[in-house]
């Protein structure tokens, strides 16, 4: 049963850290806003905090507004969810078989430096459809992250626990289940977290390029439709959203792994 | 009236050498002794004696040049729960319970049925004061008990022969002391066939029955001391006549292996010759 710890809540959010830390947005805001009004050069020609507050009260109650956000995260979700779905199954089959890391190694090594954005043109030309496309590309983005992290964690299992293993009588399934997998769990979570960074990165550019919705595509067609507030309402928001996906990544690794929470 | 002496396990004449760059190192060179059933049998030596390594052998985890181990007269095979190691540092599975890690070899042998599983790994955990630990992580105990935790997941597969490779290493003074005493306890009430591995003097001559002394590199059994103090031991037998005259046999062979080791160009040898120096002197 979980209990709500109200002293300690209330330590959390009154605490010298998050007072510095609103102290130090209150601050920022204010010369953003200060900068504006003398006309001072680059954030002279921002639109200011107060402008894109007035918009924001607004748009929140726009439905098109949202379908961007929903479009993003479907984007990011598809691949994301599919870069899973083969990155770790295959970042283990390469740790624990020769043959599959010796075949699969090399060609991984060669793609991975080719930037997930430079795939665009050639996944558009191959997908039938751009939305098809965007979801490739994003896969990409988050698909050797994972693999990388998930052969590398198999790989440096401490030997004491896999001789501890054999020792008392563990079948090959046992290995792989009781003590490869969880051993490798916490770096299953960091290609994650570090993959839904890169995703987030991906999604927005591919939008940018390629897109008719999400919030990549808000952010660029206000520019080029001049409305400069509605930009920056655009960013805040790709940064809130990429900041909502990796808490909850976190939030999912501390759950799974609650032996890596006691350090 | 004596007894013949039964051997649960023996290693019969062993050599491994490792590549050392174009070199080869000789580590074990025909290393031969056995295992007492229900005895326990310690083995101290210098540092890099290939102690471990004959544990490795002996376990299965590494194959002999040349000889071999045998477990109740035939050679041993592939690493078995019939053959357990307690290691230098702590094996426990950090991502499983006290109670999770003490069940998991009957659970992957599936000899038992759960329930049966699940009052024996009780059983062990109370025999080694784990009881309400049961639901915590390694990462959550101290150092004492995940050692205890550690011993308690090897008995309780009834293991034919336990190897203790230096399983109090790392642990503070006084916290060893309290866990010799409690290993003690839980031998003299098992009779379990044991390998115990030390570089401590005195921890050996507290619970060994027999105390094989290994040479320096190669390794090989200088000497075979049999320890005949009562039992159930109690730490005050380190102050007794007997164990300082058995402590004196073991320093002396220790030394004489030091001195050879120094001369065929050894450095690990010199703190201990030092430190043997200094105590004659104290004696004087």
């Amino acid at each position: 049963m979980a209990t709500i710890n109200w002293k300690k809540l209330r330590k959390a959010v009154f605490s010298k850290t998050v007072y510095r830390g609103t102290a130090s947005i209150a601050v920022l805001l204010a010369l953003w806003e200060l900068g504006r009004w003398l006309r001072m050069p680059i954030l002279g020609a921002a639109p200011a905090p107060s402008e894109v507050i007035f918009l924001l009260r607004e748009i929140v109650f726009a439905p098109d507004f949202w379908e961007n956000w929903s479009a993003s995260f479907k984007r990011v979700l598809t691949g994301f969810v599919a870069a899973q779905i083969i990155g770790i199954p295959l970042g283990l089959a390469m740790a624990i078989n020769r043959v599959a890391r010796d075949t699969a190694f090399p060609v991984l090594e060669i793609m991975r430096p080719i930037p997930p954005l430079a795939w665009v043109p050639a996944s558009i030309i191959f997908w039938p459809t751009t939305e098809s496309s965007i979801a490739f590309v994003i896969f990409l983005g988050a698909f050797f992250t994972v693999v990388l992290n998930v052969l590398g964690g198999a790989r440096d299992i401490d030997v004491r626990y896999l001789r501890a293993a054999r020792s008392l009588g563990s079948r090959p399934q046992d290995i792989f289940f009781k003590i490869v997998l969880p051993a490798t769990l916490p770096s299953i979570f960091t290609g994650m977290a570090v993959g839904m960074g890169i995703t987030w990165e991906v999604v927005v550019a591919a939008e940018m390029i390629a897109g008719k919705s999400g919030l990549g595509y808000l952010t660029w067609s206000s520019y080029v439709g001049g409305n400069y507030p509605l930009i920056v309402i655009g960013m805040i928001s790709i940064g809130i959203a990429g900041y909502v996906s990796s808490s909850l990544i976190r939030l999912t690794g501390k759950l799974a792994a609650p032996w890596q929470r006691l350090f | 009236m004596t007894h013949p002496v039964e051997a649960q396990m023996a290693v019969e004449a062993v050599s491994k050498s490792y590549e050392a760059g174009l070199r080869q190192r000789v580590v074990l060179d025909g290393c031969s002794f056995m295992l007492e059933k229900g005895k326990l049998t310690v083995l101290i030596g210098p540092s890099g004696c290939g102690k471990s390594t004959l544990i490795n052998i002996m376990a299965g985890y590494e194959k002999a040049d040349a000889g071999m181990a045998t477990l109740e007269g035939r050679p041993v095979g592939e690493p078995a729960a019939d053959r357990l190691v307690v290691f230098q540092e702590t094996a426990l599975f950090p991502w499983m319970t006290a109670f999770q890690n003490v069940a998991y070899g009957p659970r992957v042998q599936r000899k038992l049925p759960d329930k049966e599983v699940e009052a024996r790994t009780m059983e062990l955990l109370e025999r080694v004061g784990l009881q309400d630990f049961r639901d915590k992580y390694p990462m959550q105990l101290s150092g004492g008990m995940q050692r205890r935790a550690e011993l308690a997941r090897a008995l309780i597969n009834q293991p034919k022969v336990m190897f203790l490779d230096e399983p109090f290493r790392g642990l503070d003074a006084m916290t060893r002391e309290l866990m010799q005493e409690y290993y003690l306890k839980l031998y003299e009430g098992s009779q379990q066939t044991t390998l115990f591995v030390t570089s401590e003097i005195d921890e050996a001559l507290l619970i060994a029955d027999t105390l094989l002394i290994m040479t320096n590199r190669p390794g090989r059994i200088a000497k075979t001391l049999k320890i005949a103090l009562p039992r159930p031991r109690e730490p005050k037998v380190l102050t007794s006549q007997a164990y300082l005259r058995y402590k004196e046999e073991a320093l002396e062979i220790l030394h004489e292996e030091a001195v050879k080791a120094f001369s065929g160009g050894s450095k690990a040898a010199v703190d201990f010759l030092e430190a043997y120096a200094d105590r004659d002197q104290a004696h004087s």
